[in-house]
């Protein structure tokens, strides 16, 4: 799920999509160069592709655990003093930049322990980027966990995985195993001096819990539903202790940016979108992989190169879901030449979430598209929030009438209106990210929708349709949940 | 007072009469939402497969576990442990009864209704008998446009059952699941706690022929790629590793 953002940094980050940033607000210079062509050498998973040994033996041949009790020996300034240099913003969604997250948690210590909880509930559609990382690279992670749990303070880390991955859970398990045998973790970790644990919890099967406080109390033996906020985790977090939960991927780059220098990864994207970052394009192109990329590569290119193009050639191209279903579907001429990264998607009113690019090409329903995703949200809304309880479901059900065009072009601007009812009314962003998809839909398929609707009227009844239109408005707030 | 209760009786005497009812009062003109089938019971209704004088205890192995499981906790959040043992005891069981609910409680030292609040909101505890093959078919965007639904209908034909129903044999239970996370190896069928990917429906018809027939094929790709590589050749990650020490800055 797109996890921790949903929390600090989608508060955030609403001004933002309401096209008033407020934040990073710097206009994006023109680029200097081109992005993209990572070199191999450059890549931080090595082992994407698992076509070498995840265990301890082939990790350390692919120089995980290399120099760790030097960094650690360095102290939580300098570690969160290079990820500040890096420009490492999270990978999770919200892309709020972890330097500064990690720093919040040094405040003079009360006594309490603090523990880092590390959010591997990938569930946001589209997104499968940290399963690749978890069966692959299990070593980065856990390396990760030290490098960044020792930039806390924390004295132990939990792996939250989400239910359904098993076999990756047993890989991290084996791969945590393998490190406390060889006093990698655990007491005296890589003989610095520093205690520090690992475990793996692993959910059960809900997409709310890849947020933040959420996850927390799942955690916690509770049910998923999301804590009001203030306190802040950082504050009271797990078992009432100061916490930071990050996106695996955010963890496990970690420790390479330490050894190779927050510079080196700062040489990469944009200024402000550094680093490379691993995109998962799936949909309708012709071979769909994850890949590890430069930030900042354009879309087209980064579709072209490694997924052999759009199915049926680049003008079949429809619509792009550029970051996970919970960011705005952008349309073909807009994806021609934007760049795959956090402002500049931000600018066309979309943005980068969890860079799990979902492909649609000419063949595609896309307002079913839309709907299954009403569909998904209303599944797995907590039920905590009224504007999102509800809300999802009236989406749900008015977007399956808009499949069938069974409406009056009027409860269009009436669906827009009941996104913006749920957006910014809910404690987590779970409402937020309902709503934006049928924003998008709106924002750029409106015609698409009118068609539909005019081709049911044409072929229909007008009787069947006279609830809906402006000559009983009294009606609609009723025959809207009539499906 | 008693004037207005004369009233009010007398209008309701006359209102249930069908005649006048239907002349001076109206049906209401407001329509109420259709009811919501949830795709699972949240009220437990005993049965004699499920109820709370059925058995259960864990077994030797599952208590050795279950304390390495608990330990991982800060004592006093012993309760944290909830969601680990309650799949514990799926595993043992093969699904989760109230009986199994009750264990974990036990075990805890938490009310029992703190239990049924986490296993009533987790769709992965099946609180009903599930066959032995627990087909989960993703079928959330990026599998539909990959043709989920053709799996769907696939499935379907050739169990002869319907989403959220078990084969007479006792063999397959299908149903739906959102997102899996494997999207980029769509469509994803979920068998069980492995994945099975990239499937068409003449793989898919073969997979499930495989489990009738009591093999269980490898998990992973069906259409011969290893994990989520491009299907026509890798695009990066092509040279070797590099070595430990490869770019590492000179002042650590």
């Amino acid at each position: 799920m797109v996890d921790y953002f949903f929390i600090v940094a989608f508060r955030v980050i609403r001004p933002i999509f309401k096209g008033k940033a407020n934040f990073a607000t710097v206009q994006n210079p023109t680029p200097s160069r081109t992005y993209g062509n990572l070199k191999d050498e450059d890549r931080i998973f090595t082992n994407l592709y698992c076509r070498h040994d995840f265990r301890l033996k082939g990790a350390l041949k692919r120089g995980d655990w290399y120099k760790t009790k030097e960094i650690i020996l360095k102290g939580h300034e300098w570690i969160i003093q290079e990820i500040k240099t890096s420009g490492l913003r999270g990978r999770g969604g919200a892309g709020f930049p972890s330097g500064l997250k990690w720093s919040f948690m040094n405040k003079p210590s009360d006594g309490r322990p603090k523990y880092l909880v590390v959010n591997a509930d990938e569930g946001e559609p589209g997104t499968c980027k940290d399963r690749e990382i978890m069966r692959g690279d299990p070593h980065k992670l856990i390396e990760g966990c030290l490098v960044a749990g020792r930039a806390m303070n924390a004295s132990a880390a939990y792996i939250y995985i989400r239910g359904e991955f098993y076999n990756e859970a047993s890989n991290v398990q084996e791969a945590i195993n393998e490190a406390y045998a060889a006093g990698l973790i655990g007491k005296n970790a890589c003989g610095s001096g520093y205690d520090f644990d690992v475990y793996i919890h692993r959910g059960a099967g809900a997409y709310i819990c890849g947020e933040e406080t959420a996850l927390i109390e799942s955690l916690e033996g509770k049910q998923g539903k999301p804590r009001l906020k203030p306190p802040f985790p950082a504050d009271v977090g797990l078992f009432g202790c100061p916490t930071t939960v990050a996106n695996v991927e955010t963890v496990a780059v970690a420790p390479t940016i330490c050894r190779r220098g927050g510079p080196w990864f700062a040489s990469f994207g944009r200024e402000k979108n550094s680093g490379t970052k691993l995109f998962c394009i799936s949909g309708h192109v012709n071979n769909p992989c994850t890949v590890e990329e430069e930030m900042s590569i354009p879309l087209k290119e980064l579709i072209e190169r490694h997924c052999g193009g759009v199915r049926g050639g680049w003008d079949n191209l429809l619509a792009i879901i550029p970051g996970g279903s919970s960011v705005p579907v952008i349309p073909k001429h807009i994806c021609d030449d934007v760049l795959m990264d956090f402002d500049a998607l931000r600018d066309v009113k979309s943005g980068l979430g969890t860079a799990a690019v979902i492909v649609m090409d000419k063949s595609t329903d896309i307002v079913q598209a839309i709907s299954r995703l009403s569909d998904f949200y209303k599944h797995e809304s907590c039920g905590q929030c009224t504007p999102c309880r509800e809300g999802t479901k009236w989406l749900m059900g008015v977007m399956s009438r808009f499949q069938r065009g069974y409406a009056v072009p009027r409860e269009i601007d009436m669906v827009e209106e009941l996104t913006k009812q749920i957006e910014g009314h809910t404690i987590c962003a779970l409402g937020d990210a309902a709503a934006w998809p049928v924003q998008g839909l709106i924002r750029h398929f409106r015609p698409e929708l009118e068609t539909r609707m005019k081709l049911y009227a044409s072929t229909h009844d007008e009787k069947e349709l006279s609830k809906f239109s402006s000559a009983a408005p009294g009606l609609d707030r009723y025959t809207l949940s009539m499906v | 007072m008693s004037l207005i209760n004369v009233a009010r009786t007398s209008i309701r005497l006359i209102a249930n009469k069908p005649f006048v009812s239907a002349r001076f009062f109206p049906k209401k003109s407001f329509s109420v939402s259709a009811t919501t089938k949830s795709d699972k019971l949240f009220v437990h209704r005993d049965t004699p497969e499920n109820n709370p004088s059925v058995p259960f205890e864990f077994t030797t192995d599952n208590l050795r576990r279950a304390q390495e499981i608990i330990k991982r906790y800060p004592p006093q959040y012993k309760k944290a442990a909830v969601i680990p043992l309650l799949d514990l005891g799926q595993r043992q069981l093969g699904w989760t009864s109230l009986s199994v609910m009750n264990a974990v409680a036990k075990l805890l030292e938490i009310p029992p209704m703190r239990v049924y609040e986490v296993a009533t909101f987790y769709t992965m505890f099946n609180r009903e008998p599930v066959g032995k093959y627990f087909l989960q078919l993703c079928t959330t965007t990026p599998c539909q446009l990959c043709g989920s639904m053709e799996i769907l209908k696939t499935i379907e034909d050739h169990l002869k059952i319907k989403v959220g129903e078990t084969t007479s044999d006792k063999l397959f239970t299908l149903v739906e699941v959102e997102c899996a996370g494997a999207c980029v190896n769509a469509p994803v069928l979920a068998i069980n706690d492995d994945y099975y990917e990239d499937l068409t429906p003449e793989s898919t018809i073969k997979l499930l022929d495989s489990f009738k027939s009591g093999k269980i094929p490898k998990p992973g790709p069906t259409s011969g790629r290893h994990t989520c590589e491009p299907k026509s050749g890798f695009t990066t990650l092509t040279s070797e590793p590099t070595g430990p020490g490869f770019g590492v800055r000179d002042d650590l």
